[in-house]
């Protein structure tokens, strides 16, 4: 039975042929950037020990290799780069916001917890 | 029907309110509302792990040592299982953006192709994580040992085979003289956790005892991983050495000098907060997956039957894949916070 009490809207739900043959252009691009990020990621990790000199530098790389391929998920595949600028400050900047707070806070927390449990142990 | 190629929205479609806001339909806006809060939820998870870690520093395990089995293959292969259930969920994000690129082309056979490649690629990553999870609770042929001086380590190296269990002294089903040959290495790790190994000597479940007939461990290394008093953090012992430190722990006949597998209150790989961690982070997002397949299937039945298709638009798909998506998301992050560094 086909429902029509469903609201639903559909701009931008449609598009042409050539915009098609474009945009798969684009998410195969995507796929081989994120593939060959998870390789080097990898050769990286299993190369380089975490007792290693490099080992705090190879972390950081880690870290926004990580964040360079969230940003091509989300902005590509789940299209919200394609989104109204507003959309985009409401998905992004409440979500920034609240994570920076808490890694500040748990980390540095941490962090004292350890050196208060070390104290103790002494 | 297709056409709303201009920004102009039409009365049907506004919101109650009778504007739509940023130009999205309501459900797509609280798909991405609900992504959000359920992304804060996995972000303090992965702080809360971060936090713990830095309690423990040293002590905690590395993902490299910890995850380097492969199904089926004997040997040493660092990350490279989950590397794969990483490029299996990449994929199937992949093709899921794909099956929506093809339905804004109103292509139903398109879409049909690439929920169904989505749909298997759910499955194969549930199923690796099964596996991942029933090897992480097994545990490795060696457990994690406690030294004589209290130091913890874990244990690298070739598992000398079990040839047999020599009964000497009878108990409820063994006669004396008997040789057991089935189920060697289960009872053998049972055995040594519970402080049954003795000398060489092993108490079977069923009260008979037996010398053990097992060729010699090789190639050992210890790495330690918490400090008891002659070995630091982080240092490895290695060759006859390591096998003797090995084996006084093994044949001490004391319970709980080796750890194997893990379960919800001790694992052989680190401290009792990072099995939990494990535990519960990969299966916060196992379960996503799971339910994400279900809901892709639900879509797909959907679009089968053609009820999108008769809507005028696919945008069903697209919030389901939104969803997909950000499983896919998660996935990259706990890679990264659990396995890599």
């Amino acid at each position: 039975m086909l429902r029509d009490d469903i609201i639903e809207y559909s701009l931008d739900a449609h598009h042409s042929e050539e915009k098609g043959v474009e945009l798969r252009k684009t998410i195969w691009k995507v796929t081989f950037l994120l593939t060959a990020i998870t390789a080097v990621e990898v050769a990286l990790g299993s190369m380089i020990k975490q007792s290693s000199d490099y080992w705090q530098i190879i972390k950081w790389i880690f870290i926004v290799l990580t964040i360079v391929k969230a940003g091509y998920i989300v902005l590509s595949f789940m299209h919200l780069g394609d989104e109204r600028k507003g959309l985009k400050y409401v998905i992004l900047l409440p979500y920034f916001v609240f994570a920076a707070y808490l890694i500040f806070i748990l980390l540095n927390e941490g962090t004292a917890i350890f050196g208060a449990l070390s104290e103790v142990a002494n | 029907m297709a056409g709303h190629a201009s920004k102009e929205i039409d009365s049907k479609t506004l919101w109650g309110g009778k504007i739509s806001p940023f130009s999205t339909s309501y459900g797509k806006l609280m798909m991405w509302f609900f992504l959000v809060s359920d992304a804060l939820t996995f972000t303090g998870l992965l702080i809360s792990y971060g936090f713990t870690r830095h309690d423990y520093l040293g002590s905690w395990p590395i993902g490299e040592e910890t995850f380097h089995s492969l199904p089926l293959l004997e040997g040493n292969y660092p990350l490279i299982y989950v590397a794969l259930m990483t490029f299996i969920l990449i994929v199937s994000s992949v093709t899921m953006v794909l099956a929506v690129e093809a339905g804004h082309r109103m292509d139903r056979k398109g879409v049909t192709k690439w929920m169904i490649a989505t749909i298997i690629g759910g499955f194969f990553f549930v199923g690796s994580q099964a596996w991942e999870w029933s090897h992480f609770i097994h545990g490795s042929d060696f457990g994690k040992v406690e030294l004589a001086d209290g130091s913890l380590a874990i244990v690298k190296g070739n598992f000398g085979e079990i040839e047999s269990f020599e009964v000497t002294v009878a108990g409820h089903h063994h006669m004396v003289g008997d040789k057991v040959t089935e189920d060697l290495k289960h009872e053998y790790q049972h055995a040594i956790a519970d402080g049954h190994l003795h000398n060489g000597i092993i108490t079977l479940h069923d009260g008979s005892q037996a010398k053990v007939n097992k060729m010699a461990n090789s190639d050992m290394t210890l790495i330690v991983k918490e400090f008891g008093g002659d070995h630091a953090i982080g240092s490895e012992i290695e060759g006859a050495e390591a096998i003797a430190m090995y084996e006084e722990a093994v044949n001490s006949g004391e319970a709980n000098r080796v750890i194997y597998g893990a379960n919800m209150k001790q694992n052989e790989y680190g401290p009792q907060h990072y099995g939990q961690f494990f535990f519960f982070i990969t299966g916060f997002h196992g379960f996503h997956v799971f339910s994400g397949v279900m809901i892709n299937i639900l879509i797909l039945l959907g679009v089968i039957k053609g009820t999108y298709h008769a809507r005028g638009h696919y945008e069903m798909v697209e919030k389901t894949g939104l969803y997909w998506h950000f499983v896919d998301l998660v996935w990259v992050f706990v890679f990264t916070f659990f396995y890599l560094v």
